[in-house]
């Protein structure tokens, strides 16, 4: 089985052997990817029954707990990475969140859509309508994406919070790091993984 | 052919096993000897190794699963979970289930005759705490020359039995499954139980727990106790979808001794038959032994710290509506474990029969246990 790309590529920063917390696992395939391939141990929250029941059938520690709710049941610098891929747009505090990731863990690394990729902005400046996409799915009044940014949006807030970005890629949808997305990243780049600290 | 479903354990018979080595108790005072009965079912592999026991609540006995007669009208109390193909898989799994220590299903309790006297034990019985209940099930498992469980499994009190095997005998099982269990009880939940048993005590037929001597059995008490844990066992939402304000008869009485609403009858005829099989005296020393259980305490109540030495995976599961063993109970649980860096899943069941719920076949918690159960390694 293949990993999924973005998960690809977060595996090269995660320590073999290191201590994780997986905000938003889903079916549990990072974690298990990670624990067979490097040894790695933790923890994954999920609120949606059939992922967490996939994790259960994984052998994954899953534990039901919804991010939007209060994370201080984990304590500070508890775990060596913790990770959120494709989940802090929807968010209902997203600078809660990764106040929280970096309270808890020593690194974080999330991922997230850019909404400042040109796509999105052709079809907000040329038709006016909120961008729908394959990758993207859902129309505004019903979309679990409820806090989209920028990457320019993503990196003024580490700044204001003093959040130390590490590592940044920057990839499109089939998560191919370009040349021209390096040059321009908030305008050609889809996806960013980010690995930050404080 | 047996009519019985083809997925149920089908006809089973309970076995005795006599224990002639004192065991030490919690309380200071020591059982010479004591008897467990106990059921099994499935088949003990031969490197023994796919062994789970199940560890029962407050009311519960070794009848698990299956039918003791052909004619039986309900098979055993957790039959919903375990037989050929259910969660806890017989086709897989060697599973025994026994009446705990102080019961009144057969195991030495109360109703026992004291060897050292001649009489019935009664009040004389001592108390018991759910660490005595575990070792003596390590008693059974020696007999039964189990040195590990592949899980031991329980509900309510049941899972803090499960809890307790994990921390008393890390090495003697792999997996814990404590199912609306807490890893001690609330002020709250101290009080139901003090209710019941006051309800008993009080009972003028109850002769301070040597009822048995006056030919007697505190039955209203004991009726009494049974309808308060009832209403704690059900959820507000449950008791209302079943009875409502729905009243037996065609008009208000205006007395107190009629049975006017349905929820009333109910509760009664729980209360009625619940006193007719059960024991006084047992139902004391339960509610004891769950207002006792706190394995923090030990460690000045630091519960990681209890947990520091557990070798077992946990699985944990709750349920939304459960009040008497809310699913706050099972994060204070989880979060200790996770803290300890132990491996746990934690469920949160929406489902809403309250406590119960651990009882029924609850198609998101079946497929769960279900799919953490057959992931358990045993030989073939």
């Amino acid at each position: 089985m293949t990993l999924r790309a973005d998960l690809q590529i977060i595996e090269q920063w995660i320590r073999p052997n290191s201590h994780i917390l997986d905000l938003g696992c889903g079916d549990g395939e990072l974690l298990s990817y990670l624990r067979d391939s490097k040894g790695v141990h933790g923890y994954g929250l999920e609120i949606d029954p059939d992922k967490i029941s996939a994790c259960v059938r994984k052998g994954v520690n899953v534990i039901e707990q919804d991010l939007d709710k209060e994370l201080d049941n984990f304590e500070d610098k508890s775990f060596d990475t913790v990770v959120m891929t494709q989940s802090l747009q929807a968010m209902h505090y997203p600078d809660r969140v990764l106040e929280d990731m970096l309270r808890i863990g020593k690194e974080g690394i999330l991922t997230f859509p850019n909404f400042a990729h040109w796509r999105c902005r052709l079809y907000l400046g040329l038709r006016g309508e909120m961008p729908v996409s394959d990758f993207m799915p859902y129309t505004w009044y019903n979309t679990p994406n409820i806090h989209f940014c920028t990457f320019r949006d993503f990196e003024d807030l580490c700044r204001e919070r003093s959040i130390q970005i590490l590592d940044r890629l920057v990839v499109d949808q089939s998560h191919q790091a370009g040349k021209l997305s390096a040059l321009w990243p908030n305008l050609l780049g889809e996806i960013a993984i980010y690995r930050v600290t404080r | 052919m047996s009519g019985f479903p083809a997925d149920s354990v089908g006809l089973v018979a309970p076995q005795r096993q006599s224990f002639s080595e004192p065991l030490r108790l919690a309380c200071g005072k020591t059982l010479t000897q004591f008897d467990l009965v106990y059921e099994t079912y499935g088949t003990l592999n031969a490197s023994r190794t796919n062994a789970v026991l199940i560890c029962h609540a407050l009311s519960g006995h070794h009848h698990a699963a299956g039918y003791h007669n052909v004619d039986d009208r309900k098979p055993g109390w957790w039959d919903a979970c375990i037989g050929p193909g259910k969660p806890i898989d017989t086709n897989r799994f060697f599973v025994v289930s026994l009446n705990n220590l102080g019961g009144c299903h057969g195991s030495t309790g109360p109703g026992s005759i004291n060897p050292q006297t001649g009489k019935i034990y009664g009040a004389t019985f001592p108390v018991l705490s759910v660490e005595d209940w575990v070792h003596s099930q390590a008693r059974l498992a020696d007999v039964l020359d189990i040195d590990c469980w592949a899980a031991v499994v329980g509900g309510s009190l049941g899972g803090m039995q499960a809890i307790q095997w994990a921390i008393s005998y890390p090495e003697r099982l792999r997996h814990c499954v404590a199912i609306a269990a807490a890893p001690k009880l609330s002020a709250q939940n101290i009080a139901f139980n003090e209710v019941a048993r006051q309800a008993i005590i009080t009972d003028p037929d109850f002769h301070n727990g040597d009822y048995a001597a006056f030919g007697v059995i505190p039955k209203r008490g004991l009726m009494l106790a049974r309808m308060v844990g009832h209403i704690t066992y059900l959820s507000d939402d449950s008791m209302g979808e079943k009875f409502g304000r729905e009243l037996r008869t065609d008009r208000l009485n205006y007395d107190f001794t009629s049975v006017e609403f349905q929820v009333e009858s109910y509760l009664r005829y729980q209360g009625q038959e619940f006193s007719a099989r059960f024991d006084a005296n047992t139902y004391l020393l339960m509610t004891k032994a769950l207002d006792y259980f706190d394995p923090a305490e030990s460690h000045g109540g630091d519960l990681t710290k209890a947990l520091q030495n557990v070798k077992a995976r946990f699985l944990v599961i709750s349920f939304t509506t459960d009040w008497r063993f809310s699913p706050a109970r099972s994060r204070e649980l989880v979060n200790a474990l996770m803290a300890a860096n132990k491996p746990v899943s934690y469920l949160e069941i929406e489902a809403a029969q309250g406590h119960d719920a651990f009882l029924l076949p609850i198609p998101r918690y079946a497929d769960a246990l279900s799919g953490y159960m057959n992931r358990i390694e045993v030989d073939a």
